[in-house]
């Protein structure tokens, strides 16, 4: 009251209080703890993946060969081209949150009411987009066989070195073998479904097609993945004991079981980001059409979701760097 | 909120806008391009690029690059990191560029370790 609050000189004072040192409310400055602290995660789980990877460096699964759907483009190989356009939706839907961050600046109210709707339908298409891959990722394309090490025995044709689909060539067998259901036998124990084919059929297809080559998980010096010939795959193809389809958090066709579990984990771990995103997008937008900051006299909140918002397309490009483009 | 003077300049005053909305739209064109260099080159794959350095791609680490110049841009001009003081710029990025180097670091270099260690045979991964 008498001279520490009227003396200029203690107010410039940085620590003497009665000033912001870091120049920002206290929201924001959450959101940044919050950010810095979430990046710290991301890291964490990015670094297991690079772990992981170096660990079975030469035998890690390609991403190209593994992400090569495009939506209405069936059996055209499209390497990448779809979570090229998840990344620009993403970063788009980014802009359009600076833009509504800037309208709120000058507190035009149909300005971030429409920046914000644009915002939340880009993260809807990301959140949708995403699902489409993990549908694709689980489903599966070729099918493989599985060693009892967990190696992954893949099918190309030893001519065209093209890969080959199960259903290609697997033999048809009659067999007694049938899922088992909780309803039959003992009630606790049950299964998911079976395979399309059984390993017998597999095999003796293998057989028959003399044509047919096995590929390894092993890569090469120049990163492909090493083809066994003929005579080599009729030896490999008794070490199988599985039949896999598709991928999931135990088995994966694509190669190595560490690679579909940190797929599902990281981008499932950020589409639930974007996921929430979404939501709380969705919350501050009916707040904006309310007039809630209207009233307040500033849009700063606006802000605080569009700090979270970029952070969450700042880490997507570093999950699309090390998953799809590394 | 009166809000402070935006910085309007980016690649270190070499492009000035004349104001924000233009600078979003910018940074936009530039990142795109950035992604779309990404891209294009992860789908050519130049033989030029394939030899190793550092234990890693060259291909690689131009990838990991240009995603730090992106991470920068979204941060600095999104986030508007460029508008804040320099003590929360510092709070906000030094623990990041500090910690995150460190961990990959350690962790990759144990990983390769691992990698030779199961390399010279002493656990058999395929059977």
């Amino acid at each position: 009251m008498e001279v520490a609050a009227t003396n200029p000189s203690e107010e410039t004072n940085v620590w003497g209080g009665g000033n912001k040192p870091l120049n920002a409310s206290y929201g924001k400055m959450m959101m940044w703890f919050f950010i810095v602290s979430d990046a710290l995660t991301f890291t964490g789980f990015l670094v297991a993946y690079g772990f992981s990877r170096f660990k079975n460096i030469d035998s890690w699964p390609i991403a190209d060969e593994v992400f090569t759907h495009f939506p209405f483009l069936h059996g055209i190989d499209a390497p990448m081209y779809y979570v090229a356009l998840m990344t620009f939706i993403l970063i788009f839907s980014s802009v359009t949150m600076v833009m509504a961050v800037d309208a709120g600046h000058h507190m035009n109210k149909a300005k971030v009411t429409f920046y914000m709707l644009l915002t939340i339908i880009g993260g809807a298409i990301f959140v949708g987009s995403q699902a489409w891959e993990w549908k694709n990722f689980i489903k599966g394309e070729y099918g493989a066989l599985e060693t009892r090490g967990g190696q992954i025995l893949q099918f190309v044709d030893g001519d065209t070195g093209k890969r080959v689909a199960l259903e290609a060539f697997a033999a048809s067998i009659a067999t007694d073998r049938s899922t088992h259901e909780s309803s039959n036998g003992i009630w606790f124990v049950g299964e998911s479904s079976l395979p399309s084919y059984s390993l017998d059929e597999v095999k003796a297809g293998f057989t028959a097609n003399e044509n047919l080559v096995i590929r390894g998980e092993k890569l090469n010096a120049k990163g492909q993945k090493i083809v066994l010939s003929r005579e080599e795959s009729l030896v490999k193809i008794n070490d199988a004991v599985d039949v896999v389809e598709g991928a999931n958090l135990i088995h994966n066709e694509y190669g190595n079981r560490l690679f579909a579990d940190f797929f599902f984990f990281i981008t499932g771990f950020h589409g639930f980001h974007v996921l929430s995103g979404v939501v709380i997008n969705i919350i501050i937008f009916f707040n904006v059409i309310r007039g809630t900051y209207e009233e307040r006299g500033h849009y700063e909140m606006v802000e605080k979701v569009g700090l979270y918002w970029h952070f969450v397309d700042l880490v997507w490009v570093f999950v699309f760097t090390f998953f799809y483009l590394v | 909120m009166a809000h402070a003077e935006q910085k309007l300049a980016i690649f270190r005053g070499l492009l000035k806008f004349k104001s924000n909305v233009q600078k979003i739209w910018g940074v936009l064109i530039f990142l795109s391009i950035v992604t779309t260099v990404e891209v294009a080159l992860g789908i050519i794959k130049p033989v030029s690029l394939m030899s190793m350095f550092l234990g890693m791609k060259i291909l690689n680490w131009i990838f990991i690059i240009l995603t730090i110049v992106k991470a920068y841009y979204i941060a600095w001009d999104f986030m508007h990191i460029r508008d804040e003081k320099g003590s929360l710029k510092g709070s906000i990025v030094l623990p990041l560029v500090i910690l995150i180097p460190y961990l990959a670091f350690i962790l990759l270099i144990e990983a390769d370790y691992i990698f030779e260690v199961m390399n010279t045979g002493f656990v058999s991964w395929n059977f």
